[in-house]
């Protein structure tokens, strides 16, 4: 009966180990809300960083972070939807293709800090962007691009032959069979991937040190002309993005409070990343019941 | 372009006008995408072209031999005892030492982790699991750093010799880290196992864990270890949380609890503080040149063991 | 790379675009060309001001750009301030890509030909304490003992005084401004990293590690002391604001603000009015910073002290 033994002896040790991973889950959420959560409060979460003084807030970096993201994705989105056509619909298996294949793989382990640097040397400095929103969102656009590209290649390719066959079938056009027969159907998967790979952006501090910069201007939320330097919407203003300001405070931190600010900033990272885990399932899930049932009815 | 001229013989000629529309519909739709796959490409080109430019200025430009460089085991880049030495050996063995430990410290951990939801607990398993791996691996990098200089290296402190701050802090943290990286592929070799494998042996008579350790666990053999090397690249990479935890003196530590650099460390740490086109500043370069360099390595590493997996 | 440059520029420039549209559409009422608003020509200064640099200085430089821009007069100047560090700072003030470039050392020390183009304006005067973890039973340390301690010749407490206890030197990078200051005015000499010390770029880490690690040992600015490290004499000297200016306090240096050449108009307003009494008496001191026009003495590039 050894056998036995050793078979009740291994599960027990890959159970254990299972739930030793839970287990540093709930310390490390649970340490960092635990820290954080009690000074989190509406004040904290609009009122600017205080240099020296106490009672500071995250106000700007909060939107900034949120900001970034939207830049990024603006980017990001219609460049990785169409790479990665490319390469489920047009891309003939071949060098090319394989060398494609290659520079996607290659880009999605370049480590952040390469690309932060390349972005200052080539974005910030030569062509002049200096350290702005622009900037950070390209850097991260490369970060974000070889995701979003294997996102909606495998989209497209797991929708099944029949629809595409149907389409050709009706005498559509290629291009007309991607736009309206596959894309609805690869929706759902493409926007849950999506969003989960947003959750990046917030959490990326090692690159956009360098290119977004750390620092956040005098900000006027009634100033909505994207041109104005004061404007929050200036794509070409410097931002620090709530990750790279607890990175800021935990190192250069002057105000009395700046471990406290620290822990809720945290708190509210960690936050926004668990909100988003949970956003991607529930939109990944209500639009693939809508495009569905649309097509019932249709 | 073969693939439009197949076109017209589906739609027929008759509709020549249809087939125009067509014809412009599927050029637009064609270019567009593959803009988007050549820019994939120029970006590559570039970011290569430009690490690179600035990286061999070291050896070109400030006239550092390469084995100087990287064989090297004095790192005194301001000339504070002499003339300025560039070797960057500290740092190299740094990256490897945490990266290779968090791999250790991850690995039997991942595996334990994917066989529970595949094969322990397959239902409440994957159900409880899958949402841990996903929330570890979306946690901020920043936030791992704090949370490692505020718990882990006081209790590494007051546990072991030394100041707590290190190779261990550095690659415990990095361990966790990578967990999700490596399990993700792991469970996803596991499911995508055929049934039949299984199940003949415990026909045989197999208890689960002789059916786990002689037959799925050599199957997947060649998956598990590529999710190992992208964890391993992923942990070669990171720079914050490690600068944070590992104490970043430029030398090869007599222990795993004395203060160590890896190349990011030494990066992030030095970068602001230098001016461009300085020789210091250039050696910084050629370490992300470095970097870089061992992404590739990395990535062709995951490809030959895809290559075995295949066969 | 000849032709991929221009194609990587026609992306960037598209993306520009498109990002410029994408943002006007949310601009509320108003046409959308109202972007040059702020290029109005009139008597008054206008323009946009440009600091990188040093990330010690860059709270001072920020707290007095928001107070500058909130003056009626030089309402039409925009001031941006950054970090990055003092090498950032004067490449990119040295490469004209920053009006002016935020810096802890002198220009001369980290650049080589292009210094002789920057103008230096000084706007305030930064003074550091070697300080250690409570435990360690010392509270004075002689040049000759600090210089044995960041040498690694002495490595117990109890050789210099105090505890029977192993030093723990918690350093700056080789390239920091704060170590030079520290070398060049409290060592008197240079010296090599230890194995086993710590390095660590910034002042909020420095003190946390030094309060949490026993027999620990490094260096802080006044501005970050308080009572959760144990401040060490220098020679007998405390590091007080009196004794700096005195001259009796050795280990302090500039801040530095270099402008390329004479600055513009209103590169030079700001730079006057942090200059001016509102800023050095106030913010200089609230910052934890001394006054230029305070000190009794006055110092070179190379060191030299004048009364």
């Amino acid at each position: 009966m050894k056998a036995k033994l050793t078979d009740k002896i291994a599960t027990f040790f890959i159970v254990f180990f299972a739930l030793l991973i839970v287990a540093v889950l709930v310390g490390l959420i649970g340490f960092i809300l635990v820290r954080g959560l009690g000074y989190i409060n509406w004040s904290f979460l609009t009122s600017p960083p205080q240099t020296i003084r106490a009672g500071g807030g995250i106000g700007p970096q909060l939107f900034n972070s949120l900001f970034l993201l939207v830049l990024t994705l603006i980017i990001t989105i219609p460049l990785g939807l169409g790479a990665g056509i490319y390469m489920a619909e047009y891309a003939k298996p071949g060098k090319f293709t394989s060398a494609i294949r290659l520079v996607v793989e290659v880009l999605s382990s370049f480590p952040s800090i390469v690309i932060g640097l390349f972005g200052m040397l080539l974005i910030v400095n030569l062509l002049g962007f200096g350290f702005s929103l622009f900037s950070g969102a390209v850097v991260l656009t490369i970060f974000n691009l070889p995701l979003m590209v294997r996102i909606t290649e495998q989209a497209f390719r797991s929708v099944p032959k029949e629809q595409k066959e149907a389409g050709l079938a009706l005498g559509l056009s290629k291009w007309k069979i991607i736009t309206s027969v596959l894309f609805p159907v690869a929706l759902p998967s493409i926007v849950t991937g999506t969003v989960l790979a947003s959750g990046r952006v917030f959490g990326e501090a090692a690159a956009l040190l360098y290119t977004a910069g750390m620092s956040t201007p005098r900000l006027d939320f009634t100033d909505w002309n994207p041109m104005s330097p004061t404007s929050p919407i200036n794509p070409f203003r410097p931002a620090e993005t709530l990750a790279v300001h607890i990175w800021k405070i935990n190192s250069e931190g002057l105000a009395p409070d700046a471990a406290q600010i620290a822990a809720g900033a945290s708190a509210v990272l960690v936050i926004l990343v668990l909100a988003f885990n949970l956003f991607a399932r529930w939109i990944g899930g209500v639009l693939y019941k809508a495009l569905t049932a649309s097509k019932r009815m249709g | 372009m073969k693939t439009m001229d197949e076109r017209p013989v589906q739609v027929g000629s008759a509709r020549s006008g249809r087939f125009k529309k067509h014809h412009a519909e599927d050029l637009a739709g064609r270019s567009y995408t593959f803009i988007c796959v050549a820019l994939l490409i120029v970006i590559i080109i570039s970011i290569v072209f430009f690490v690179a430019s600035k990286g061999l200025s070291t050896f070109f430009r400030d006239g550092v031999s390469v084995s100087d460089f990287l064989f090297g085991s004095t790192w005194d880049p301001e000339g504070n005892q002499g003339d300025p030495v560039y070797g960057v050996l500290p740092f190299i063995f740094g990256s490897f030492a945490t990266s290779l430990l968090a791999a250790l410290i991850a690995s039997p951990l991942s595996i334990c982790a994917s066989l529970f939801m595949t094969e322990i607990v397959p239902g409440w398993g994957k159900k409880l699991l899958q949402p841990v791996i996903e929330l570890l691996a979306g946690i901020p990098s920043v936030v791992y750093g704090f949370v490692g200089l505020t718990v882990l290296v006081p209790f590494l402190r007051n546990v072991f010799p030394g100041q707590g701050i290190g190779i261990a802090a550095g690659s415990l943290v990095l361990s966790v880290m990578i967990l999700p990286t490596i399990t993700s592929v792991a469970t996803d070799a596991l499911s995508s196992l055929p049934r039949g494998l299984k199940e003949s042996s415990f026909a045989l008579g197999a208890t689960r864990w002789q059916t786990i350790s002689r037959v799925i666990l050599p199957t997947v053999l060649p998956s598990i270890l590529t999710g190992i090397v992208l964890g391993m690249a992923r942990a070669f990479g990171e720079a914050l949380a490690v600068q944070m935890v590992i104490g970043n003196a430029p030398h090869i530590p007599r222990s795993l609890f004395e203060s160590a650099s890896t190349l990011t460390s030494v990066i992030t740490l030095d970068m602001g503080n230098t001016v461009m086109g300085s020789a210091h500043n250039d050696a910084l370069w050629s370490m992300a040149l470095a970097l870089m360099f061992m992404t590739f390595i990395f990535v062709l590493l995951v490809r030959l063991l895809e290559r075995r997996n295949r066969i | 790379m000849k032709i991929k440059k221009p194609l990587l520029m026609i992306c960037t420039l598209a993306l520009v675009v498109m990002l410029a549209a994408c943002g006007s559409k949310d601009t509320q009422g108003g046409s959308s060309a109202s972007g040059t608003a702020n290029n109005d020509k009139s008597s008054e200064l206008s323009g946009s001001v440009l600091a990188v640099g040093s990330t010690a200085l860059q709270p001072l430089v920020e707290q007095a750009a928001q107070k500058f821009m909130a003056k009626p007069e030089y309402s039409k100047i925009q001031v941006q301030v950054q970090g990055g560090g003092s090498g950032t700072g004067l490449t990119q003030v040295a490469g004209g890509q920053a009006d002016i470039g935020n810096s802890d050392v002198f220009a001369e020390e980290k650049l080589k030909d292009e210094s002789k183009d920057l103008v230096d304006h000084q706007v305030g005067v930064i003074a550091m304490a070697p300080v250690t973890n409570k435990d360690v039973g010392v509270d004075n340390l002689t040049q000759k003992q600090l210089v044995d301690i960041f040498t690694g010749k002495v490595t117990n407490w109890k050789e210099v005084g105090g505890k029977d206890e192993p030093i723990v030197i918690v350093n700056r990078p080789s390239s920091s401004g704060t170590r030079k200051t520290f070398e060049k005015y409290a060592l008197g000499q240079k010296t090599e990293d230890l194995k086993g010390s710590i390095q660590e770029e910034s002042s909020g880490t420095v003190k946390k590690i030094v309060s949490e690690t026993p027999g620990a040992i490094g260096y802080l600015a006044l501005s970050y002391l308080d009572d959760k490290v144990n401040v060490v004499k220098y020679d007998g000297v405390e590091a007080t604001v009196e004794n700096v200016k005195s001259g009796k306090y050795p280990v302090w240096a500039y801040e530095h603000m270099y402008t390329k050449g004479e600055p513009k108009p209103e590169v030079k307003a700001f730079l006057d009015y942090m200059a001016s009494d509102e800023i050095q008496n106030n913010d200089v001191v609230e910052l934890g910073y001394i006054p230029v026009s305070q000190m009794e003495v006055k110092r070179d590039a190379d060191g030299n002290i004048t009364k």
